[in-house]
């Protein structure tokens, strides 16, 4: 337990207890499960093993599944905020209604989301038929897959500003505006920097998410090799083959690029927060 | 505030974690079970048979039977077989799935001698849908590789199907020409036409009739005949070329599984069952070719004269024909390199 | 937390400082574009698929032993699944937000994890861990013991890809909250739980009562991951989701979506339970 000893002042109790449950039910569910995509890579060998992650198609995946996650976060980011904002701080009909269906994207499985987003953007679909006139195409193409992701990363970024939104003290606000600011210094220079943890969370969540979503892209990607296919795509058909190793292989490889992200924002966070501090 | 409410949603969590684990043991010991691990288009051939079985074995042993159904892609139900998944039997989609099975040493390596016609007890072929009035005039494999033609099949990679719409077109080309560079070409052209590759046949009959892409599609002989029913003969029609190939989806017994359930007698009676002019009978009104002639000469009009050829006269075997063509660096991704 | 008092006619709701009507109408517009394109119009396709057969049919579908047994099963799922990832929420985000040590970060990360794994692989580490083909798997199996393939294996799988809901969604508001008000009420002389169940806990509920709603919506919906584990027998280990893609390749679209709006109605109804809880809590605070 080197690794997460305690460090300056610590005044509170029950460190022991809850970083104790903590690393023992992460262990469990997370890190020895997960730790199976390791071991079943080690028979491949270092060469196979190079071979297989660095494929031609399996490198166009990876490229596809990063870019589509990266737009669709960066959208989630600006609608998440946006729509936030307006469930906290508005009061308008239907307000509690829009805020129940935030969750939907979770509740709704992956595999129905997908069916919808391509009945409704097919060619003879409600919105296709719209898209088609002006030659746009969005099933079976890379827009499609942002699309999908979009809906599935979405309650990531309203859900995680919310809380944070809600609990902000509006005398901070209040006291702004007495001393002269506009209503947007205030948001851009208290509140925004305030809520950023939370929207990096949040985006980065969806981001996460995006890279591994499966049963919704499979549906309105076309899946075409080297075009529009998926990086978990990928290890699915590796696995119809009974190519239990190469699965893994490619998993492990995503998993580390998305690992290493995920603690370089992290990171990141922690010196913002120092800074705001 | 306290923390009174969360103890009572632990408490309330347990019991019922409580009161549902019982009820799944106690069902394993009643009336003898059977699992049936099976791909995805013969929902409706099982149901039928299932029930014409348990019927038939009551009448026989007094027993009461119950079947339980479990479907998905080909290949995902083998591997689900192979991790640990209890089938007594299995009717899968292509023999490669159950080859894989007995490498896992769950059935012998000879499983496919042990029942008749190659643990085949029904067949059926690859064809065309095409949409009402073939705008097209989609005829032959020929047709299908004609620039402008758009066609829809999925994935030979996540789709067993897909694999026998492949092979189908290959057996055609080659069997032509004697050639495989010209059916590699062949194929390739194909694929070329191809804009969506879903991961199973079903995927592709939605995108081919719900989502209105695509010219023709190809699929299962009896998949065909299903769209027709389910989508109106009003939109789609069926064209089936002169020639095509022989799709045999095997059946065997998990030796293993049965073992540890005891259930050997019952799961073997059941696959000799589907043998049976009575489950023939049944087979041919789902519209896969029956084996028994009386029953294939009693629904002929369904099932036009196709010349088809065997996977193993073009092929050799269903390994070599996935090694070839379908594991990584195969054929059919070399098809897809710039 | 408002510590005003309040005149006795004031509104539930906290008075705040608004942003002009036109701004307001503008974001709000904005918002409503939004959802009609991602969440309203995939709704209506469902609620229009489902009762494209008429009410009867759409009743028959949901009453049918077989989705019954699927409502069950995700239930169960759910009511096992959400306390215990609360509980590790709480535990995690007191321990990261409480306390500083060395590898934090890190250690956040690994919460994050589960979020960033595909839900196929989340499905498959579970078959590469207990699966018959591994020693480990193969003596449970010789035990009677079955994971995967029956109830706890979609138990565990839906525990990993809800794993960090709750966690996620209390750390950034702990964080913005510190640590003053449970240090203050340390050197007044309370103790850990006491800490803890008078000051912490009231201060974290909205957040956790989200990450639980989340966490629920999360459980009743997850498909890739439990599809792999579920083995799909019907009537046994077919969760909501699983029995609405059946249906679909049944060509049953009619009961599908009947099916899958049940899914909507569960979502609906977490939130409705938030929303009625948020009003108790309103008015308990006046009462003090």
């Amino acid at each position: 337990m080197e690794l997460f000893q305690r460090k300056r002042r610590n005044i509170l109790p029950g460190f022991g207890l809850s970083m104790g449950y903590t690393v023992f039910y992460l262990s469990a569910i997370v890190i020895v499960p997960l730790s199976m995509i390791f071991f079943n890579t080690i028979p491949m060998g270092w060469e196979p093993f190079l071979h297989t992650v660095t494929a031609p198609r399996v490198l166009a995946s990876y490229r596809l599944s990063f870019s589509t996650a990266l737009f669709a976060a960066i959208f989630d980011a600006i609608v998440g905020l946006l729509t936030a904002w307006v469930l906290v701080r508005y009061r308008f009909a239907g307000r509690q209604f829009l805020d129940a269906l935030v969750d939907l994207p979770f509740a709704l499985p992956t595999a129905v989301a997908g069916i919808c987003f391509a009945t409704l953007y097919s060619p003879v679909g409600w919105l296709g038929e719209t898209f088609a006139k002006w030659n746009i195409e969005i099933i079976n193409s890379p827009t499609g897959i942002v699309v999908a992701l979009i809906f599935i990363g979405f309650p990531f970024v309203v859900r995680t500003i919310q809380p944070v939104l809600e609990e902000v003290e509006q005398e901070i606000e209040e006291a702004a505006q007495c001393l002269g600011a506009t209503r947007w210094q205030t948001f851009r220079k208290i509140l925004l920097p305030h809520l950023f943890p939370a929207l990096l969370t949040g985006s980065t969540l969806a981001f996460a998410r995006g890279i591994g979503e499966y049963g919704s892209v499979i549906f309105i990607a076309g899946n075409l090799p080297m075009k529009t296919e998926i990086a978990p795509l990928m290890i699915m058909s590796k696995l119809d083959q009974f190519d239990y190793n190469g699965a893994s292989a490619v998993a492990l490889v995503l998993l580390l690029i998305s690992f290493s992200m995920l603690l370089l924002l992290n990171a990141v966070q922690e010196w913002q927060q120092k800074e705001y501090r | 505030m306290n923390l009174e409410w969360i103890k009572k949603i632990t408490i309330a969590a347990s019991l019922i974690a409580a009161s549902g684990l019982p009820g799944i043991i106690a069902e394993a010991a009643g009336t003898a079970t059977l699992l049936n691990v099976s791909y995805d288009p013969t929902r409706e051939l099982y149901q039928s048979e299932n029930a014409a079985f348990i019927q038939y074995w009551q009448k026989k042993t007094g027993q009461t039977v119950k079947i339980d159904q479990s479907h998905g892609g080909s290949g995902k139900q083998a591997r689900a077989v192979i991790d640990g998944l209890e089938a007594d039997v299995v009717t899968l989609a292509l023999a490669y799935d159950i080859d894989a099975i007995s490498d896992s040493k769950l059935l012998p390596a000879n499983w496919q001698q042990r029942l008749p016609n190659n643990s085949t007890p029904y067949t059926s072929t690859i064809v065309f849908v095409v949409r009402k009035g073939n705008p097209k005039h989609i005829t032959t494999w020929d047709d299908i590789v004609k620039p402008g033609v758009s066609v829809i099949t999925p994935n030979p990679k996540t789709s067993g199907g897909a694999r026998w719409n492949y092979l189908a077109a290959w057996g055609y080309k080659q069997k032509q020409t004697g050639s495989a560079v010209q059916a590699k070409n062949f194929v390739k052209a194909l694929y070329k036409n191809v804009p969506v590759l879903d991961t199973g046949a079903r995927g592709s009959t939605l995108t081919f009739a719900q989502r209105g892409l695509g010219d023709v599609l190809l699929a299962w002989e009896n998949e065909a005949h299903l769209i027709l029913k389910e989508f109106g003969t009003d939109k789609f029609e069926i064209v089936s070329p002169a020639v095509s190939i022989l799709a045999e989806p095997p059946v065997a017994v998990v030796d293993k599984n049965v073992a540890k359930h005891g259930t050997g007698k019952l799961a073997e009676a059941y696959l000799n069952f589907l043998y049976t002019p009575q489950a023939q009978d049944i087979i041919a009104q789902n519209s896969y070719r029956p084996r028994n002639p009386a029953a294939l000469k009693k629904y002929a009009a369904n099932f036009p004269k196709i010349k088809l050829f065997t996977l193993n006269e073009v092929f050799g075997n269903w390994r070599s024909a996935q090694k070839t063509h379908f594991n990584d660096g195969g054929v059919f991704d070399q098809i897809y390199l710039p | 937390m408002l510590k005003q008092p309040t005149p006795e006619s004031a509104p539930i709701v906290k008075k705040r400082i608004s942003d002009p009507l036109p701004v307001q109408i503008v974001l709000i517009g904005l918002t409503l574009l939004f959802f009609i394109t991602f969440i309203f119009l995939p709704l209506g396709l469902v609620f229009a698929q489902a009762f494209s057969k008429g009410w009867e049919y759409y009743l028959e579908s949901i009453r049918e032993p077989y989705a019954l047994e699927a409502v069950k099963l995700t239930l169960t799922t759910v009511a096992i699944v959400v306390p215990l990832n609360a509980l590790f929420g709480v535990t995690a985000a007191w321990a990261i937000t409480k306390f500083n040590f060395r590898g934090k970060a890190a250690l956040k990360t690994l919460l994050d994890l589960p979020f960033a794994v595909s839900p196929v692989i989340a499905g498959l580490i579970f078959v590469l861990l207990v699966g018959s083909r591994t020693p480990f798997g193969s003596w449970l199996g010789e035990q009677g013991i079955k994971i995967i393939f029956s109830t706890p294996g979609i138990v565990i799988a839906t525990l990993f890809v809800t794993f960090p809901f709750v966690a996620r969604e209390l750390i950034p508001l702990m964080e913005a909250q510190g640590r003053d008000e449970e240090e203050a009420a340390l050197t007044l002389g309370a103790r850990g739980w006491q800490i803890f169940g008078k000051i912490t806990l009231p201060n974290i509920r909205w957040g956790l009562l989200y990450g639980m709603i989340l966490c629920s919506a999360r459980s009743i919906g997850e498909f890739g991951a439990v599809s792999v584990v579920s083995g799909h027998i019907r009537g046994q280990t077919n969760t909501i989701p699983l029995h609405v893609e059946i249906l679909y390749s049944e060509y049953n679209f009619a009961a599908s979506f009947s099916v899958a709006s049940i899914l909507v109605f569960l979502a609906l109804l977490t939130v409705g339970v938030k929303v009625t809880l948020e009003k108790q809590f309103q008015k308990n605070s006046f009462h003090h």
